[in-house]
């Protein structure tokens, strides 16, 4: 019973949809974002596997830059939801029509 | 052996974490299923062998990134339950259907993947961190800057956006005096 890649290609597939699903039924903005995070994380897992599988570093160099972005956009997207909740008092995605023509 | 019941057993783990997160209610219960699989799934790493990314994983995900929100979570209003959206079927259509692509991508792939030859192969003999650091520092180093610039700017665009008048209520003013303040800030800033 040996772990292959594709075990963890389905693990990874198995996550990315658990996170489109929170990206398909979330309203509230914040729980927007910890489906964002479950996407990256399951990219994450693929990375480091086809890394280890096929014996090559590249892998691991693109889950640090995807790990860098995470956090940064964590930084600015809580930075602007804050911005918005101070403004309206509601971080329902539904409310953000100000934008509308 | 050990390693197939470490895969399944923290595979397990974290599909149940994050669906949590996806389908509770209650903002508190999705962040701290969130951390939950966050660590999780840094076992995943170590059993690849990049200890280096585990390591990585713990700190920026369960201690930056979880605080952020934690901290963020602190100004919203967390204690009611979280209002669900009616979704659109036409929205449910094109994700249902970028799943399924990926499924039919991701069995396929390994197949493909058989004629690539690795760039920078794992060296015997160095451990995970080292070689890491051979690689980002000679091939990887100009992404490598421009990461750090970005984290830079992220970190200024959040001070900015986050820390700007935070003893005023924005909420409870209107949207003329919301203008007039930012005018009236301004002078007595450049007179210091």
């Amino acid at each position: 019973m040996e772990i292959t890649l594709t075990h963890y290609l389905v693990l990874s597939t198995i996550l990315f949809a658990i996170g489109l699903i929170g990206v398909m039924r979330r309203k509230n903005l914040l729980m927007l974002f910890f489906a964002t995070e479950i996407l990256l994380n399951a990219t994450n897992i693929a990375f480091a596997a086809i890394s280890h599988y096929i014996g090559d570093l590249s892998g691991q160099m693109f889950a640090f830059f995807i790990i860098a972005i995470a956090a940064s956009e964590v930084a600015i997207g809580l930075g602007l939801l804050i911005v918005w909740f101070k403004r309206t008092g509601k971080i329902d995605l539904d409310q953000m029509n100000s934008m509308r023509g | 052996m050990f390693e197939a019941i470490a895969f399944y057993l923290f595979a397990t783990l974290t599909i149940v974490m994050f669906t949590i997160t996806v389908m509770t209610s209650q903002a508190l219960y999705a962040i701290t299923a969130m951390a939950a699989g966050m660590i999780f799934i840094s076992a995943f790493f170590f059993i690849l062998g990049a200890d280096f990314l585990g390591a990585i994983q713990i700190i920026v995900y369960t201690g930056a990134v979880m605080a952020l929100y934690a901290f963020g979570m602190m100004f919203f209003d967390t204690t009611r339950d979280v209002v669900e959206k009616r979704t659109s079927p036409q929205i449910v259509f094109v994700l249902g259907v970028l799943a399924a692509v990926m499924v039919v991508v991701i069995f396929v792939s390994p197949i493909v993947s058989n004629n690539i030859q690795a760039l920078y192969p794992i060296q015997e003999g160095v451990g995970n961190s080292q070689a890491v650091g051979m690689v980002l520092f000679t091939k990887y180093l100009v992404p490598f800057e421009l990461a750090a610039v970005m984290l830079l700017v992220a970190m200024i665009g959040g001070i900015i956006l986050a820390g700007k008048k935070m003893d005023k209520s924005l909420t409870l003013m209107a949207e003329e005096e919301i203008g007039s303040m930012d005018e009236s800030f301004e002078p007595q800033e450049g007179g210091h």
